[in-house]
């Protein structure tokens, strides 16, 4: 799957949650899988400063077919909440027909019953026994719910962006979260249309 | 006498137009052929030597001598010094300063550069005053003297070069004045040779701006006033704490040999490139 | 499945570009400051600098030091940088006179954040045009060039060493806290591909050198300490020997050569961008990262059938003249978006001068001027 095979104009994620969830780190993944596995046009920004230590924080991608102008989000195609600080703060940014997708643990009031809830931090805790692998383990998951990210070229990134030591973990998270999403959404995937 | 002419003159630009601009009994002469003797003694060619001078009198000192010279910035020589060292650490790098440019305006660039030990002879030509300006006070003017900008007496005390030095940790520390010209090109032949940061701080009389305002007839009665309150470091260490006030201690107050920055950086490079 | 990568492509912050864009213009020094948002060109060159063979890299006590340790470096034949933002650039301009007087090359690179004072440490602006222009204190001449997206980073920084080196004269690169942090796909050229100057050292013999003596280009040749040709640097002003002189006929004969050597190359230092600007009437003037904001409302226009252009402006000083006034000439407005009371709109209004009308978007809050922003004023009468 590359960049040829879909066209993307402009589609939008951010991925927000905690300070110390990895929300940055996910998004640096994530943009660089997309980047230079996929051959998308990416751009990645992030929240800076006193907001990304234990308050807010916050990742963008931008992503197309095409070279990006604006780099960042206008209206949110994808919006990620790993806290329910973020879903509240970021939700009136998502497209009316966006997709949220929220960590259920995180996560207890929610805006709309249309929603992808996955325990992102639950599962960390509790299949994986580190905390750590949150971002890892949603990373799967976006890989099964966003039909231009493929498992192999986020399992690839990994590789080159972590120690050698961590790699290992690291993979099995993003098993897991592909294998979650999976089971707990199987029509997800087939609801994208992309012009 | 008129060999240590000729050997001034053949370290001299000869194309730059003289007369030179220092007072008359200005110290500062004695110290720039103090520099050359010490150069020549070494060695050196001219070609290696770089001489900075950051702004003030002093700061004039390095378009008279034929060497690589820069007239840096207020207070800035050591950090274009530390530049140039890093860049080409086969040069010999010596920097004159006068007491407002080392210590006022550039006294966080003269402490960091003896933290970090980087490899150049830093000449601190204190006369305690701002001669060029016109005779303010500057931070080694000592209390109760007077300046243009202190002319009821000064307040503030002044710094002890040395002992901020040594503070900061510089390889070699020493103190000479413009009379003793001997103990200064044996000092500065020294510091020249030396690893790591070395200062020697040079007593040097202004007779125009700070002699004048404070009570000295002529430069001689300076010169002399230099003779009567200097002391070997060695002596001034055995002198009882209460015979010690008003004493200046002149001489070689550290001497380690710990190996300069741009020597360590050197062998980072190295380390790294051998992991490769 | 992936893509084999020819060149060598990295993820990489507009401020991780400026890195590799100095490491392959051939800069093999480094002296600064830490500061927000310019720090990861300090880390990475801290990284990557003593794994060269005469690689270095210093963390100094300020800024004030960090470009005197610059000019120290470039003087004894490097190329050397610094980085910094808005209060630590404010320290550097007594350097960067000094700079320009002695005619050292060097890039700084000043990632703007909201001021004045602290300001705003992790927000964009675009405040220091005016200051990167005319900080330092006397009438001199100075390149000052900006990147609006992190290909660009790389590239302008390869530029301004390029400028640096021609020229004999310290490069200002401007970037702004968007462009220094966004994350985008950067390819490495290979250095076959790269045009890549450096300074003209003397070759006749030392004692027929004139360290700056006039010469046709203005440019004097500029040996690094230690190589036989000693001379004088000074930031006084000096005669073509480089001793201090107040005698007029050389006062006036220097400053005329500083100025002389950047105008007479105008046209070599004009680097802009003109986005669909043919038959454009509505025509707007960007740079940094409102040009890209920029470019998504010119092509919105474009869709619903409104002749919008675009002209960016990579060359901020000397001012792109030429380029404003044919644009002005062929249009009805001129737009003119920045993140400032108006410091570029200034150069366009003092160019235009009534060739068309000159609209301004000015934000200061610490936001990117949005695309919609822009589109308002391009459909506004």
């Amino acid at each position: 799957m590359s960049a040829k095979e879909f066209y993307l104009n402009r589609f939008e994620i951010r991925l927000s949650g905690l300070g110390g969830q990895g929300i940055l780190t996910l998004g640096k993944i994530m943009g660089q899988a997309l980047a230079l596995e996929h051959g998308f046009y990416v751009t990645q920004t992030q929240s800076y400063g006193p907001e990304a230590r234990g308050g807010a924080s916050r990742s963008d991608l931008v992503i197309s077919s095409s070279p990006i102008s604006y780099p960042k989000p206008e209206n949110l195609d994808v919006l990620v909440a790993l806290s329910q600080e973020a879903c509240n703060l970021y939700f009136r940014n998502l497209k009316a027909d966006g997709l949220l997708v929220v960590d259920t643990f995180m996560v207890e009031q929610l805006p709309t019953n249309n929603y992808v809830g996955i325990p992102f931090t639950q599962l960390a805790k509790e299949k994986l026994k580190v905390v750590q692998a949150t971002n890892v383990l949603t990373l799967g998951a976006l890989c099964y719910l966003l039909p231009f990210l493929n498992k192999n070229a986020a399992a690839k990134t990994l590789k080159e962006v972590f120690p050698a030591k961590i790699i290992d973990k690291n993979i099995k998270a993003l098993n897991l979260g592909y294998s979650k999403a999976k089971q707990l959404y199987p029509d997800i995937p087939k609801k994208w249309s992309f012009s | 006498m008129v060999e240590t002419t000729k050997l001034i003159h053949e370290y001299l630009r000869h194309s730059k137009k003289f007369p030179h601009v220092y007072c008359p009994g200005c110290g500062h002469g004695i110290v720039l052929g103090s520099i050359i003797r010490s150069v020549h003694h070494l060695g050196l060619s001219k070609d290696e030597v770089v001489l900075i001078a950051g702004i003030g009198c002093s700061g004039r000192m390095a378009v008279y001598v034929d060497f690589n010279t820069i007239h840096t910035t207020h207070g800035r020589a050591l950090t274009f010094a530390t530049g140039v060292k890093l860049a080409n650490p086969k040069l010999k790098v010596i920097v004159v300063m006068g007491d407002g440019d080392a210590l006022s305006i550039g006294g966080n660039h003269f402490i960091h550069a003896a933290r970090r030990n980087i490899g150049v002879t830093a000449l601190v030509l204190n006369n305690n005053i701002y001669g060029m300006t016109g005779g303010q006070s500057s931070s080694t003017t000592p209390e109760n003297s007077y300046s243009t900008t202190t002319p009821y007496g000064h307040l503030e005390r002044d710094f002890d070069v040395v002992n901020l030095a040594l503070g900061c940790g510089a390889n070699f520390v020493s103190r000479t004045t413009a009379l003793h010209a001997q103990l200064m090109d044996k000092l500065l032949t020294k510091a020249i040779e030396n690893p790591g940061f070395n200062v020697v701080e040079v007593l040097t009389p202004c007779f125009t701006q700070y002699g004048r305002k404070n009570k000295f007839k002529n430069v001689v009665e300076m010169y002399s006033w230099y003779r009567k309150n200097t002391i070997k470091v060695e002596k001034y260490k055995e002198l009882p704490e209460e015979k010690r006030a008003g004493k200046i201690p002149i001489g070689v107050f550290s001497d380690k040999q710990e190996p300069g920055f741009e020597e360590k950086y050197g062998q980072l490079r190295e380390k790294l490139r051998s992991k490769k | 499945m992936a893509r084999k990568p020819k060149r060598k492509e990295l993820f990489a912050l507009g401020n991780e570009a400026v890195v590799e864009g100095a490491l392959l213009a051939g800069c093999s020094f480094f002296a600064g400051y830490p500061i927000t948002p310019s720090t990861e060109i300090a880390e990475g060159m801290a990284a990557k600098l003593p794994q060269l063979e005469e690689g270095v890299f210093v963390q100094m006590e300020d800024e004030i030091a960090s470009l005197g340790a610059v000019i120290g470096a470039s003087l004894a034949g490097r190329k050397a940088m610094t980085a910094t933002s808005g209060p630590g650039f404010s320290l550097m301009q007594e350097h960067i006179g000094y700079a320009c007087m002695a005619e050292v090359p060097l890039v700084i690179v000043n990632v703007m954040r909201g001021g004045p004072s602290t300001g705003l440490p992790t927000n964009p602006a675009q405040g220091d045009v005016q200051q990167a222009r005319w900080g330092t204190h006397g009438d001199h001449p100075i390149i000052v060039l900006s990147a609006s997206d992190v290909q660009e980073c790389l590239h302008m920084t390869i530029a301004a060493f390029n400028f640096a080196e021609k020229y004999r004269t310290p490069v200002i690169l401007l970037l702004d806290e968007v462009t220094a942090h966004t994350r985008e796909k950067i390819v490495l050229p290979r250095p076959e591909e790269l045009t890549i100057i450096n300074r003209t050292i003397p070759t006749m013999p030392p004692e027929w050198y004139v360290p700056y003596e006039e010469t046709m280009r203005g440019v004097p040749p500029m040996p690094p300490l230690g190589s036989g040709y000693r001379y004088h640097v000074t930031g006084l002003t000096h005669d073509e020997h480089g001793y201090p002189t107040s005698k007029a006929n050389e006062i006036s004969a220097l400053m005329h050569r500083l100025f002389r050597k950047i105008d007479q190359f105008f046209y070599d230092i004009q680097l802009v961008e003109e986005v669909e600007t043919e038959d454009a009437e509505v025509v707007v003037v960007a740079y940094g990262c409102v040009a890209r904001s920029a470019k998504l409302a010119i092509t919105q226009a474009r869709e619903s059938g409104c002749k919008a252009g675009l002209l960016v402006l990579k060359t901020l000083f000397p001012f792109p003249r030429t380029y404003v006034e044919k644009l002005a000439r062929q249009c009805k407005k001129v737009i003119v978006p920045e993140m400032n009371m108006g410091q570029i709109s200034r150069e366009v209004k003092r160019v235009n001068n009534g060739l068309s009308r000159v609209v301004t978007i000015n934000r200061v809050d610490g936001q990117i001027i949005t695309p919609g922003e822009i589109l308002k004023k391009i459909y506004k009468d």
